[in-house]
């Protein structure tokens, strides 16, 4: 796909003379079909759009070239001397005519392109819950199927080919889901259930923002979607899918401890222990993700522990309370959420 | 380069123009500085206050621009950058923008149509103090750390109770009601003035092109208010007096905020955006030494633009779940609306084609528009296709395409008026090679700063984000941005001197300085306080241009108390004499009561019941007939 990186939005790039976007959160880079349909709408408009300009910039400068020069003496025409003006009804004329068909061209493409966007099949299609809420993603997988379904946060798998419908839904305010390279964006509405659908056709890990103004963190609500082969993917599944594994040593024993005695048990889940609670993200396989505090940092053990001791210096505003432990209890817990694979 | 004024019959003496002065004056003294009704006055003091806001509102861009020059910078934090960027786009919408074009539709329009004053001007004058001290109450909240966080467009639930405590979000919302009281009272005042005190002769189709802009800004200010009235209203109920309109759990919605909002709001841009071609069709026709060709067709299609501009709105609401079929339909909307506005720039174009050009610093300004604005209505016809928009919505494209359309629609052309008007205005010229720094700088740090934005919102940056990793590609062409941003703030900083420095001692203006063909250069710099000794009739679309363009003037209207010509809409002949009011204090003090009403209702529902009282007293004292008046109007109705 990236050999169809265009000849128009290189120049475009040249133009500004610097460095090109990155190409993992990139509109002009499409991975996916819907992105791709999109895409090809946005070159038909860039195209046309260029042509028009240059050609009623031309008009312009040529009118200032020809006109000769006047001051504030020169004698002014009036609506009784400058006549009828034939010529510039017919070129204004003529400018209008050129203006609706063009117009019309791009009407017809655009609900082309709309057709093919809702055209997508969605046979065998895989379907994700997606909540936005203040300020990250809760993902559901195979909702309302109890024998499979899972759920993770600010992270989607999904296998390359196969369309992926995704309903969006928000408990507190008005979000936007957006992955660039995959699909168009749309909103995430209280109340409402949208869909969206997609599908990527070349694997990848591609970053994804909310787009719609959400408060205080809006800036620091990213999620990642990886797009992977199929069978990939159906192992990620199901290792998801899986209960946490027992303790296998006493210091992840001490950390499962640490993690039940503390705050952390009154807002997040891991499945197969005491801990159900639903208001943060479901930590069951936390570390088999690639980021922390959605899409913030990196997940490391470092920022693992900045995160957790210190969540307002990472991420001010955001709900995560500050949790403050002994240095042997914090490593215990580190160690143990470390194994949650 | 000037011209004496024409002179019609019966020119009055000095004694009479002595007499003119006392009744049509202001008094002295504070008090009379506050009871002034005089639209010169009033509108001179709305456009600086306008002036201040876009000052404040650039100040706030500034900020903004340098939070987000380096990525992860922590110049400003979350808390107070989202109140920045909320008070950038309110004032720059609700304070600066559609004020700004309202004044200077107050000071011209009267000159423009050649009478003596505007229509209704104590509502004039109290719809400026209700602006003045609304915005005065956001910027003071501002200041206090209680600035509205929630966006200019302020969506619930975002914006509603439950996720906006405190009493942040009310000052916006009472922001609204200030705002809109004062924009549909200075639309009537401009109606009745254009429709009912023009000039005798000055058919409707001999209206200069700002004043028919100025009419259907207004009107469109009248059907476009009602909607983000009943919007703010409800949420301010629903803030305060726990109303559900906008809560979905309670049977509420939080679409129809939007459709309110936006049935107000895209409209908005079209009434900053029209005034602006007036400005463009007056200062071309001036610096082309001729007409602007296609009259007819520029009327029509600044008509045509105030109708299409209410059928768009859910272009702002595509990625919601608005019906597909509905979309197509605003798509459709949205694309002919183009049709219109490019219509006007083959007019332009075609005169200037056809013109003897005098490139002075206004027709500069003016010639920006036709590379801004039309790479800005070419990404908006981008926008207007539902699928590409999905694409670039809330990004930094959009970012671009906004400030291309209403900074060289608007902002461009409405400069170009500064340095065009300025000495009608002040008596003295704008000092033209500072005026050339200002434009160039203006016109390259505006690319600079706007331009590298479509690029980053094609490569996924979401707007209204106080920072970005390092790692997203988004770093050098924000640096691009800001360095732009800095150029603009010094070209900024140059119309500021010149403004100040020229005021002070710049050139002396004659009448007319351009040689330009309309009323308001009939009369001096600055124009006296009645406007024009004798009203002319017109003859002419340009009536300063050719010989016979001021046929006559009007004479029979009673000095002392001032009398005004009221004339038919359609075709200017003379129908009635008006006297006129006099200055007073009471439309100052029923803004004051107003205000109290307003900004207690913040706090407590009871101030409506309370504050209405003081309100209600000053109200009536503004109305009372005093006996003087009535004494003065039976003396005319026996002596006509």
């Amino acid at each position: 796909m990236s050999a169809r990186l265009n000849f128009a939005s290189s120049v475009l790039a040249a133009l500004s003379g610097v460095a090109y976007g990155a190409p993992f959160q990139n509109a002009l880079l499409p991975a996916g079909v819907q992105a791709d349909h999109v895409h090809t709408l946005w070159l038909i408009m860039l195209g046309t759009c260029t042509v028009v300009f240059i050609a009623l910039f031309t008009a312009f400068v040529a009118a200032l070239w020809r006109a000769p020069r006047s001051t504030e003496e020169t004698p002014p025409q009036t609506s009784r001397t400058t006549g009828t003006e034939r010529g510039a009804t017919r070129a204004v004329a003529l400018g209008a005519a050129l203006s609706i068909a063009g117009l019309l061209g791009l009407l017809v493409a655009s609900v082309v392109t709309d057709r093919a966007l809702a055209g997508l099949p969605l046979k065998d299609g895989l379907v994700i819950e997606v909540n936005g809420q203040q300020w990250w993603w809760q993902v559901t997988y195979a909702p309302g199927d109890p024998s499979r379904t899972f759920e993770t946060a600010n992270e989607l798998h999904i296998p390359v080919g196969r369309p992926v419908l995704l309903k969006l839904q928000s408990p507190d305010v008005i979000h936007s889901f957006w992955v660039p390279n995959l699909a168009p964006k749309k909103d995430l509405i209280p109340g409402r259930t949208l869909t969206l659908t997609l599908r990527a056709d070349t694997p990848g890990v591609y970053r994804g923002q909310c787009a719609e103004f959400c408060g205080y963190q809006h800036a620091k609500m990213a999620f990642l979607v990886i797009a992977e082969e199929p069978a990939q993917y159906e192992q990620w599944a199901q290792s998801q899918h899986d209960s946490a594994k027992e303790p296998a040593d006493a210091v992840r024993k001490r950390g499962r401890q640490v993690f039940m005695e503390s705050p952390c048990v009154m807002c997040h889940a891991i499945q197969g222990t005491r801990a159900n609670a639903r208001t943060g993200p479901d930590l069951t396989h936390v570390a088999s993700r690639m980021t922390l505090a959605a899409g913030t940092l990196p997940n490391t053990r470092g920022h693992l522990a900045g995160w957790i001791t210190n969540p307002q210096q990472v991420k001010p505003g955001a709900n995560m309370p500050a949790v403050t432990l002994p240095a042997d209890d914090l490593q215990a817990l580190l160690t143990y959420l470390e194994s949650l694979k | 380069m000037s011209r004496d004024i024409p002179v019609g019959r019966g020119e009055p003496s000095p004694d009479e123009n002595g007499k003119l002065e006392r009744a049509w004056g202001t008094p002295p003294g504070l008090v009379g500085w506050l009871s002034s009704i005089d639209h010169k006055v009033i509108g001179y003091r709305f456009i600086v206050t306008a002036m201040a806001f876009f000052a404040a509102g650039g100040i706030l861009a500034a900020l903004m621009r340098l939070q987000l020059a380096v990525p992860e910078n922590s110049l400003i934090g979350p808390d107070l950058y989202n109140q920045i960027f909320t008070m950038h786009g309110t004032t720059m919408m609700f304070l600066f923008a559609v004020p700004v074009m309202q004044a200077m539709g107050v000071y011209l329009v009267p000159l423009m149509v050649g009478t003596r004053n505007i229509a209704f001007p104590r509502l004039n004058a109290y719809a400026y103090w209700i602006y003045l001290f609304g915005g005065l109450m956001i910027y003071t909240a501002f200041a206090l750390d209680i600035g509205p966080d929630a966006g200019w467009f302020s969506y619930p639930p975002l914006a509603g109770p439950e996720f906006s405590p405190g009493k942040r979000v009310d000052f916006w919302a009472q922001l609204i009601t200030f705002t809109e009281v004062s924009g549909l009272l200075t639309s009537i005042v401009l109606i009745t003035t254009i429709l009912k005190l023009r000039a005798p002769g000055m058919t409707l189709d001999r209206m200069p092109l700002f004043v028919w802009a100025i009419l259907v800004t207004s009107f469109m200010i009248m059907f476009a208010m009602p909607a983000i009235m009943f919007a703010s209203t409800g949420l301010i109920t629903d803030r305060l007096v726990g109303t559900h309109f906008y809560n979905p759990a309670e049977g509420g919605d939080a679409m129809l905020w939007q459709h309110l909002f936006w049935f107000f709001g895209h409209p908005e841009v079209y009434i900053i955006f029209i005034p602006a071609l007036g400005f463009i069709s007056s200062i071309i026709a001036t610096f082309a030494r001729r007409p602007v060709f296609g009259y007819p067709v520029l009327v029509l299609s600044m008509i045509a633009t105030g109708f299409l501009g209410f059928g768009l709105w859910v272009h702002h609401m595509f990625a919601t779940d608005a019906p597909e079929l509905g979309k197509s339909f605003f798509t459709a909307a949205s694309m002919i609306i183009a049709i219109p506005t490019a219509l006007q720039i083959f007019c332009w174009i075609t005169t200037l084609w056809n013109g003897r050009l005098n490139f002075r610093v206004p027709l500069l300004f003016v010639l920006a528009f036709f590379f801004i604005l039309v790479i800005g209505g070419l990404t908006g016809i981008m926008l207007a296709s539902g699928p590409l928009d999905l694409q670039v919505h809330d990004t930094y494209f959009v970012v671009a395409h906004l400030h291309y359309v209403l900074i060289g629609g608007a902002v461009f052309p409405l400069f170009g008026a500064f340095y065009y008007w300025f000495p009608k205005i002040t008596g003295r010229m704008l000092n033209e090679r500072l005026g050339r720094w200002n434009f160039w700088l203006f016109f390259i740090g505006f690319n600079v700063t706007f331009f590298p934005m479509h690029h980053l919102g094609l490569y996924g940056m979401p707007r209204r984000v106080y920072t970005y990793p390092a790692n997203v590609g988004w770093s050098d062409l924000n640096a691009v941005a800001t360095l732009g941003a800095v150029v603009i703030a010094v070209s900024m900083l140059l119309f500021l001197v010149n403004v100040i420095r020229s005021y002070r001692s710049g050139a002396r203006s004659p009448h007319d300085p351009w040689s330009a063909p309309t009323l308001e250069w009939a009369t001096a710099s600055p124009p006296p306080v009645y406007n024009f000794a004798r009203i002319p009739i017109v003859a002419s679309r340009e009536p300063l241009w050719g010989p016979s363009g001021i046929v006559g003037r009007v004479d029979g209207l009673s000095m002392d108390p001032p009398e005004n010509l009221v004339t038919c809409v359609l075709d200017a002949a003379p129908d009635h004499r008006s006297v006129y009011p006099r200055p007073g204090i009471w439309p100052f003090l029923s803004a004051v009561a107003t205000t109290v009403l307003f900004v207690g209702s913040i706090f407590t529902p009871w101030a409506i019941v309370w504050g209405a009282v003081p309100v209600a007293i000053a109200l009536t004292a503004w109305f009372w007939p005093g006996k003087d008046e009535i004494d003065e109007h039976l003396a005319l109705e026996r002596k006509p």
